[in-house]
């Protein structure tokens, strides 16, 4: 085999290669997007049930209810501006905490509930999500100082 | 007094790693002995310099020096030794000082130990080594002075973030750092090699020790990740696609594809610009990961520190050695000679493949990580990339390149034969089939996709043993005879045995749990019992353990009892733990896990309902799990068994022990 051949073996190979991997990744691209929304994207957008997104801003102090199965939860997700009820079966995170930034994954119901398939561990509880932070500036409701507040144990 | 010589070495380090990184280019393009030979004498001094200032560091964390900012917002009197120490490592300016000190000790290790390289590329390698050391020192001085003094100094710490004072995230940063930076070392030859103008089988045999080396510790360090976020984030998982998870994953896959090119260029001088493309591409995933985690931009337990400056000097170092690199390479590339020719179907064609597959594989993981981060650069939705995604993209690009990772090693170097290859491994294959039966049976039908991934399993982890059997000439000859073959076989080949075999058992611990991953999340009274995966629960209490710093207890815990009962019999009691820690104001969960045979049973304790008393637990049943983990060490241990092998070893004469026709298969 001349080296032309090889060579022309080799990039047909590799061009293979990288179309596959780019439809691969269009596809999956395509329906697996997690788009994140403040409570008043969602009150601005119509969501239907099937789209997955990720719902941040703080836990609305005094909103947060445990029903009676004992590990189902509800709780509002506020940006100042507005709030959505949420919906959660099974353990919150460690650091989960009225008044406290949150991001949720699951899908709106057809009731206007959230309802979380998952609620986003954080590692430090003065940490901020950063798109929980531009959400809370974006509704003029940012305060650094809420960064700092610490929970009693 | 001590963290003032710290600082005063770290500069002393900087002004090395100028002389370091200048003279001995001069020297070499000169042709001047004497200055090629102030190389290693730098990198020697250089080394010490930079160790004299991680100790200091390192003292004033055992001494619990809180005049040192540093140690005040990372320590804490209280904490445990083992705790203050890898507190030296568990925040943002200790971990650099960490990352130069294993820069320098690469240098050093290449000045003390390749005496036998020639001495421009010696002199080459170790200038390149001195710049990526300059900038890095430049970084650690400029932006994040791990030495910067408080006046007053404060009683006591803010303690290390309770997540990290954790045994297994003790040694997960060295591992990964000795990792990124041991490529830093293929890196180096690739831009000598490039300034030189020249690439043969040596300069492979001088890469392929420091590449192997770098890949075995990257692998334990991505393993120890791993294994911590399993039991300490409570959640069951063992990999979340995170993106800072993919920052240390996608160095690997490069550094794989790596470790094989080399091969190629060493056994058959072929492929010899293409390795060197990788060298540079993974040196500079390694850096994109460390700017990935630590300019802040990523929410993450490792983003320490949110310092715009800070990402941006990592962005200017990632763009100049990246950028130089490949400016380099576009320039010299063309220069070198093109070596042995192949066939497609040959050992050669498919190591190209395993580089192909990996590659591109790498490049969707990068595709999924960066991607939200771009889209939000230009102002974009804010948007994230999940698990789905990468299951979508990766599963299915690795499954051909562990499949073809069997029949790589069969054939022969520059004409292979497939159909012969294929023949010898019906064995392999009747097993995989086997295997699929077993699947099949045991779980009345099972997923389809899970009953082929266990078949893809064995195939991969039997094939591996393939080569050897046919090398040893297992059951034609008598089995003393083939005992006494195996015994003489080169360390290398072994390591090309475990290497793909491990492989296979993870694969094997990532279809099972995928499949057949038994969950139950549930609120129980104490006493009450619930049913799982044939096993039965028993939540007997709970109780509180208070603080006691004297007896190590930073913290004050809730510790649960659950016993596991399988028909009436006890299994075992697991002891899921809830910690508080009231320095750092951080609650915290260790899961209570018992193994048996390689599947886990494991439980974690959430909340107590105040009204009912009844506590949330965590459920699971893990099956074949630890092959997840049980696999990587086998890959890593496949590593260190083939830097074993003498005639791989650094400084080890170029002659060859065993001729040509008789080259182990790698």
């Amino acid at each position: 085999m001349t080296r032309k051949k090889r060579r022309l073996m080799t990039l047909s190979l590799a061009g293979l290669g990288l179309f596959t991997a780019t439809a691969l990744a269009l596809a999956a691209f395509q329906d697996n997007l997690v788009f994140f929304y403040s409570p008043s994207d969602v009150q601005a957008k119509t969501l239907t049930e099937a789209q997955r997104f990720r719902l941040g801003g703080l836990v609305e102090p005094g909103s947060l209810a445990k029903l009676p199965d004992g590990i189902s939860v509800t709780f509002k997700v506020t940006d100042g501006a507005a709030a959505l009820p949420v919906a959660y079966t099974g353990i919150l995170p460690d650091l989960f905490r009225e008044g406290q930034g949150v991001v949720a994954e699951g899908s709106l119901g057809p009731d206007g509930v959230f309802k979380a398939k998952e609620i986003l561990a954080k590692h430090d509880e003065n940490y901020m999500p950063p798109e929980v932070a531009e959400a809370l500036k974006k509704s003029g409701h940012f305060k650094p100082e809420a960064q700092e507040a610490k929970a009693t144990p | 007094m001590i963290p003032e010589l710290g600082q005063f070495a770290l500069i002393l380090a900087l002004l090395l790693s100028i002389v370091q990184g200048t003279l001995p280019l001069i020297g070499a393009a000169r042709g001047d002995r004497a200055l090629m030979n102030l190389a290693p004498a730098a990198a020697t001094g250089q080394f010490v310099v930079v160790l004299v200032a991680f100790l200091a560091l390192m003292q004033a964390y055992v001494v619990s020096d809180f005049s040192v900012l540093n140690v005040v917002q990372n320590s804490h009197s209280a904490k445990p030794m083992l705790y203050k120490i890898s507190g030296v490592w568990g925040n943002h300016e200790g971990s650099m000082v960490l990352w130069v000190l294993i820069l320098a000790g690469f240098g050093w290790a290449v000045g003390r130990f390749g005496t036998n390289l020639p001495p421009t590329l010696k002199a080459r390698v170790l200038a390149v080594q001195g710049l990526i050391a300059l900038g890095f020192l430049a970084f650690i001085l400029i932006t994040s002075n791990p030495f910067e003094r408080v006046v007053p100094a404060p009683l006591d710490g803010r303690d290390l973030n309770p997540l990290l004072q954790d045994p297994g995230l003790a040694f997960h940063p060295p591992f990964l750092y000795l990792g990124y930076v041991g490529f830093s070392i293929a890196f180096s030859f690739a831009a000598a090699a490039l300034i030189e103008g020249r690439v043969d089988p040596a300069w492979a045999r001088w890469v392929r020790p420091w590449t192997l080396a770098a890949w075995v510790s990257l692998t334990l360090g991505i393993a120890l990740g791993s294994w911590w976020a399993y039991y300490e984030l409570g959640w069951g998982g063992w990999w979340f696609w995170d993106p800072v998870e993919n920052a240390s994953f996608m160095p690997w896959l490069a550094g794989t594809a790596l470790l094989h090119s080399a091969i190629v260029v060493e056994k058959r001088d072929a492929l010899k610009s293409w390795t060197i493309l990788l060298a540079i591409v993974t040196f500079s995933l390694s850096l994109m990961g460390t700017f990935l985690v630590r300019s802040g931009i990523l929410t993450s337990v490792h983003a320490f520190a949110v310092d715009p400056a800070r990402g941006t000097f990592i962005l200017g170092l990632l763009a100049l050695a990246t950028g130089g690199a490949l400016t380099l390479y576009a320039l010299r590339a063309p220069v070198l000679k093109v070596g042995g020719l192949f066939q497609p179907l040959s050992r050669e064609g498919s190591l190209v493949l395993n580089n192909l597959l990996l590659s591109t594989a790498c490049a969707t993981v990068l595709l999924g990580t960066l991607y939200p981060l771009f889209l939000d650069a230009v102002g974009g939705d804010k948007v994230s990339v999940g698990a789905p995604y990468f299951n979508a993209t990766f599963v299915p690009i690795m499954t051909p390149l562990v499949i073809a990772m069997t029949v790589g090693p069969m054939l022969a170097w520059k004409r292979g034969d497939l159909a012969g290859a294929l023949q010898r491994l019906h064995w392999v294959a009747g097993i995989a089939a086997l295997a699929a039966i077993a699947t099949w049976y045991a779980h009345r039908g099972g997923p389809v996709l899970a009953v082929f991934g266990m078949a893809v399993a064995a195939w991969a982890f039997f094939g591996a043993f393939a080569e050897l059997v046919e090398r040893i000439r297992l059951f034609r000859i008598p089995l003393p005879d083939s005992l006494v073959r195996a015994a003489n076989l080169p360390l290398s080949a072994w390591g090309l045995v475990l290497g793909h075999a491990g492989m296979g058992v993870t694969v094997a611990g990532i279809v099972a749990i995928s499949a057949w991953n038994n969950e139950l999340v549930v609120a129980m009274q104490p006493g009450q019992t619930v049913r799982l995966a044939g096993y039965e629960f028993t939540l007997d209490g709970v109780r509180q353990l208070p603080f006691d710093a004297a007896r190590g207890r930073n913290y004050e815990a809730q510790i649960g009892s659950v016993t596991v009962r399988e028909d009436g019999a006890v299994v075992a009691t697991l002891r899921p733990e809830k910690r508080w820690y009231p320095v750092a104001q951080t609650e915290t969960t260790e899961a209570g896990i018992h193994a048996h045979g390689f599947s886990n049973v494991y439980a974690a304790l959430g909340a107590q309902d105040a009204a009912t008393g009844a506590w949330s637990v965590r459920l699971y049943q893990h099956p074949l799990v630890l092959l997840i983990w049980g696999g990587a060490a086998v890959m890593s241990l496949g590593g260190v068994l083939s830097l074993a092998d003498r005639r791989l070893r650094v400084g080890a004469p170029a002659k060859r022990r065993v001729p040509a026709h008789a080259v182990p298969a790698e």
